[in-house]
């Protein structure tokens, strides 16, 4: 970047990525479902129902490659479900929607984590019964001992495994949880469970992480460092799309808000654009929020 | 009353239980329970179907010499092929669904077969209800055994040619050294004394053991066969389970989601333990039918199933030595209380009474009592320790977060 000041949201601490990140983000128009300069997934038309129930109703939104994009909305706007219509865990009854400009219609769930592709869960998925390191070893994606005829002949697959295990290793030690490495992952900490899953998922190479509520339950301290975990994967290169509740922490974390409500996607913009709009205020609190509730009466 | 416990023939007790450890029915459970391992154990899978999958290797010899007239060799490939088509029928409808769906698929799917194979409309290839007899000849006459001659275990049996002794060695040394570890390790207190003590103690035990062990010549080389096979089974299956398609399989059984969002494909990976287990118990039904010739349709009903999954849970489940130790004892306990009880009703004049109680009034009802005391043993074990045996209880107690 040339010296030119960036004043997006005034943040001092910016990283060069995240400037770089924002300043693309500069241009784009305030709008729901407004286009991106360099979008790494598009969704367009993509719609879920559960029997009368629209749950998802998304006309076209799109990620921006290399940033932190926070879905946020009421409980029951459909934030979870459009996770799992992206990543092939639920399918929409019509849409079409695309990662890389790779068409994922009929791409089964396994096969997009392959692709650079991968979530994490809003009640975290630790494999309680398996040690922290084999959790970690789990999500490396292309093992060759994973085929079963390869099981029985460790010379087939050992230096990759060994390969794996520092790369796992390397990821406990950045995520703290090297202390832990050997014990059973059912006994970690709820906070350090969220930390496993990251790290988990981080296993699989991805370019496009997406994290399901990653602070719930979580401590504040615990959170302020799950925060510079975040902004951490961005530095590295990789897109972020997270859904959260805690105001604050999508304020202070990402690069552009997207707003769902009752399915549908009501508004999009910088955190400071979203902040002060009318429309996202009122899906939140309701639109009589202000008033007295004898006025109505 | 003391006085009808010295009556009693300890001798002929120790001999029927040891026997028993290390029977036919002992190992042919134990290739059973290594495949239900794979399946339940490892993988999470309900199946209870195990005796079908036992029943296509039980078949699949009998019908090289009932239908198809040619080796019982044949039997192997056939008994695989078999598995896997019994596992895709299985798997491919309700894989995908709850493993509750699975569990009532199998257990159905498994006396349809049984019912198919004694059917009267297919006895041309099955024989119907009086199942396939007297064949694998080529297989229990080629053996270096006298079939009148009595053979053990003990490997410095007078019978026993050099082979057979380093075998036996072989084997008793590198069972009881996993056995003694994995006990070790679970023990408090001075661990490394224990790593070298238990093993040296557990294979002083397994070797008095064997000597009192008495074996007719005649299935003799089906039962050392298969305890081979059990060993070789077990030793590949302890392999795959470390391997990374071991890890994968132990996490679908704890979370599939999990895993697929990892990128594997979970669907494919169920179907193939199904398969592998099944597979496995082939192996089980093939050797017990071949260490008497003959293929009974009724060894392989849902009773079967149950007491296969009985021994694994008492080994204690996700341990290859718990599914190989578990029918062990379980044939020892059965056949202990049963020669127990008789030998009591002999010492006691035909009559069992405690504080005026007739509790077995003839040697018929001694059945009935065997199976009564193994599900209170099993209650017991449930409660006190429901890991089983050999299972773990740190593992155990992680269940309920």
């Amino acid at each position: 970047m040339d010296a030119e000041p960036l004043t997006v949201n005034g943040s001092a601490d910016l990283s060069e990525v995240a400037r770089v990140a924002r300043g693309a983000l500069e241009g784009v128009p305030a709008t729901p479902g407004a286009g991106k300069p360099d979008p790494i997934m598009t969704a367009v038309g993509v719609r879920r129902s559960f029997g009368g129930i629209v749950a998802v109703d998304v006309d076209r939104v799109e990620i921006q490659r290399g940033s932190i994009t926070a879905l946020i909305g009421p409980n029951g706007a459909g934030k979870t479900t459009f996770f799992n219509l992206m990543t092939g865990f639920d399918a929409p009854d019509t849409g079409a929607w695309s990662f890389n400009g790779t068409s994922l219609e009929k791409v089964a769930a396994h096969r997009t984590a392959a692709m650079g592709m991968v979530r994490t869960f809003q009640l975290t998925k630790s494999l309680t019964k398996m040690s922290v390191i084999e959790n970690m070893k789990l999500g490396a994606t292309g093992q060759r001992g994973e085929k079963w005829w390869n099981g029985v002949l460790p010379f087939r697959w050992r230096a990759q495994e060994t390969a794996i295990e520092a790369r796992a290793d390397e990821l406990l030690a950045r995520f703290s949880l090297d202390h832990m490495r050997d014990e059973y992952a059912g006994t970690l900490s709820g906070g350090q469970r969220k930390l496993l899953e990251m790290s988990r998922a981080l296993m699989t190479n991805p370019q496009l992480v997406m994290l399901d509520e990653p602070m719930a339950g979580v401590n504040p301290a615990l959170k302020q460092s799950l925060n510079k975990h975040i902004r951490g994967l961005r530095d590295e290169g990789m897109t972020v799309l997270f859904v959260e509740h805690d105001m604050d922490m999508v304020h202070d974390l990402s690069d552009w808000v997207i707003v769902m409500a009752e399915g549908r996607i009501i508004a999009e913009g910088t955190p400071d654009q979203i902040s002060s709009n009318t429309a996202v205020i009122d899906a939140y609190l309701g639109t009589n929020q202000g008033k007295s509730l004898l006025e109505d009466m | 009353m003391l006085a009808a416990f010295s009556d009693m023939n300890w001798q002929l007790i120790a001999t029927a239980t040891l026997t028993a450890v290390f029977g036919v029915d002992a190992m042919y459970f134990a290739i059973a329970a290594i495949g239900l391992n794979v399946q339940f154990g490892y993988a999470g899978l309900l199946n209870f179907g195990q005796a079908g999958f036992m029943a296509c290797g039980a078949y699949a010899i009998g019908m090289t010499a009932h239908y198809w007239n040619i080796s019982f060799w044949w039997g192997i490939p056939m008994a695989i092929g078999y598995a896997t088509v019994f596992g895709l029928i299985m798997g491919i409808p309700t894989l995908r669904l709850r493993s509750d769906y699975l569990a009532i698929v199998t257990i159905a799917l498994a006396e349809l077969l049984r019912l198919i194979v004694r059917s009267v409309t297919f006895k041309k290839y099955f024989n119907g209800s009086d199942g396939i007899n007297g064949f694998g000849k080529t297989f229990t006459e080629e053996t270096p055994f006298n079939p009148s001659g009595k053979y053990s275990l003990w490997p410095f049996d007078q019978n026993a040619n050099l082979f057979g002794r380093v075998m036996l060695l072989l084997i008793f040394s590198v069972a009881s050294v996993m056995v003694g570890r994995m006990i070790a390790d679970r023990l408090r207190g001075p661990r490394e004394k224990l790593r070298v003590i238990l093993p040296v103690v557990i294979f002083a035990l397994v070797m008095l053991g064997a000597k009192q062990t008495e074996y007719g010549g005649l299935g003799f080389k089906s039962l050392i066969v298969g305890w081979l096979v059990v060993f070789v089974i077990g030793a590949l299956i302890y392999m795959l389970m470390r391997s990374p398609w071991g890890r994968v399989i132990k996490g679908i059984r704890e979370d599939e989601e999990a895993v697929r969002s990892l990128g594997k494909n979970i669907y494919s990976y169920k179907l193939q333990a199904l398969i592998l287990g099944g597979a496995i118990a082939t192996f089980g039904g093939m050797m017990f039918s071949l260490s008497r010739g003959s293929v009974q349709p009724d060894n392989y009903s849902r009773d079967t199933t149950f007491f296969v999954l009985t021994a694994l849970v008492l080994g204690g489940l996700a341990k290859v030595t718990g599914s190989i130790v578990g029918p062990m004892l379980y044939w020892g306990i059965s056949q202990f209380i049963s020669v127990f009880l008789f030998e009591l009703t002999q010492a006691w004049g035909g009559r069992v009474e405690i504080f005026g109680v007739p509790l077995i009034t003839s040697s018929s009802q001694i059945g009935a009592w065997v199976q009564g005391l193994l599900g209170l043993m099993l209650v017991l074990l449930m409660v006190f320790r429901p890991q089983g045996l050999f299972g773990n209880r740190k593992e155990m107690a992680l269940d309920g977060r």
